[in-house]
């Protein structure tokens, strides 16, 4: 019990809805000061796979100017860093850190320890800035046979409230061949899933790289949430719509979400310790479960109108 | 910080802006040659947000030729201070 309390201690309550995750090339001042206007739920300024390793310091003043002087509204504003083993890695969290970005994407994580050295760094930094510590979340991207055989410990990890699969890399990782369908990946989405759920917290699923297939990305984004993904990276503004589109629930899941969570409410306020809906006794994940079809309804909603 | 050599940052494409910097001698000051399509209206704005960057960063005397895309304040402090960054060696 003691154990459990200590990790729930470091853990950063989130419950944001991140359908959508974009990225956009950190060194484009056109994407860049236009990102918070496509609709996507989070933005992902990219310093690490979208820029010429000539070009990084330029990306990383560019985006830090850009967070400390643009409005981004309620959008999530998170910045993707180059890995740890490389030298633009620290010069990245120096620079962006003060600007107070909602998270920090860790590309090719492998091993806890790659976590604690990010949540220590942070720390430092926001201690140097007169920031409150811990408020910066740590985003990582499995794209590693090691880093899926890890994940349960990474999950586990402080700040950490969302971890990203990056299909490209881990599919070449492995040896498989990267298919349209993505079956290549079903274990490790699984697999990445499970440890998300365990630790509460969310999974976000690979891009889709043909950007002139917004009904494959349908698909393949509606896969994507029946197997319990809560998002999904993408990597072109037109990708906003298809995926969001996969997220709005029908009418009948929304009604009986609706009646789940009304039965909950009201089993609070009568003091009930048993929910029941149609006659069937309903547990407290059902009802989580519930809340997140009614919120991706709303968003979904509020985008038609 | 000292300009030691030639740099540029930046690009020619919409909402950018390409500086280069160049060294030059002591006591010259800091002077700065700017092309833009908005130069009547923003030309004295975009000169004063390149020269804060170079105050900020202590150096005295530098020559800088900006050719502006139609870029934002945000912007043209990045490049400026890549610029005047990559001049310096670091």
């Amino acid at each position: 019990m003691k154990k459990k309390e200590a990790i729930n201690k470091q853990k950063i309550k989130d419950e944001r809805l991140r359908r959508t995750r974009l990225y956009v090339p950190g060194n484009n001042p056109a994407m860049v000061q236009n990102a918070s206007i496509y609709g996507a739920d989070s933005l992902i300024f990219d310093l690490e796979d979208s820029i010429p390793l000539n070009e990084k310091d330029a990306a990383r003043y560019l985006v830090r100017n850009a967070l400390q002087n643009l409005d981004f509204s309620k959008i999530e504003v998170t910045v993707r860093i180059n890995s740890l083993e490389t030298e633009y890695c620290l010069k990245d969290l120096e620079a962006i850190i003060p600007t107070k970005p909602d998270g920090i994407l860790l590309p090719k994580t492998e091993l806890l320890e790659d976590v604690l050295t990010i949540d220590k760094e942070l720390a430092r930094i926001e201690k140097e800035n007169n920031l409150p510590i811990g408020k910066i979340q740590i985003m990582p991207i499995i794209e590693s046979a090691l880093g899926v055989l890890n994940i349960e410990k990474i999950a586990s990890g402080p700040r950490v409230t969302v971890i990203g699969l990056g299909g490209e890399d881990l599919t070449a990782d492995i040896g498989a061949k990267r298919t349209k369908s993505g079956k290549e990946l079903e274990y490790i989405a699984s697999r990445i899933i499970l440890a998300c759920a365990a630790n509460k917290i969310q999974a976000i699923d690979t891009v889709f790289t043909d950007i002139n297939d917004p009904q494959g990305l349908f698909e393949i984004a509606k896969k994507a949430i029946e197997i319990g993904f809560q998002g999904k990276s993408i990597i072109h503004p037109s990708q906003v719509e298809p995926v969001h589109r996969a997220f709005m629930p029908t009418e009948i899941e929304i009604a009986k979400a609706e009646k789940i969570v009304n039965a909950y409410k009201d089993s609070i306020k009568r003091g009930l310790g048993v929910i029941s809906v149609d006659g069937r006794m309903i547990d407290l994940p059902v009802v989580i479960r519930s809340e997140r079809i009614l919120k991706r309804a709303k968003a979904g909603l509020a985008t038609d109108e | 910080m000292k300009i030691e050599r030639i740099a540029q940052a930046g690009s020619l494409e919409s909402c950018d802006i390409l500086i280069t910097v160049e060294p030059s001698k002591p006591k010259t000051g800091i002077h700065i040659h700017l092309e833009s399509p908005a130069v009547k209206q923003f030309g004295d704005r975009i000169k004063s947000e390149i020269t804060e960057v170079v105050k900020r960063l202590e150096i005295q005397n530098v020559k800088i030729i900006a050719i502006d895309k139609g870029s934002l304040e945000y912007c043209i402090k990045a490049r400026t201070e890549t610029a005047l960054r990559r001049a310096s060696g670091e």
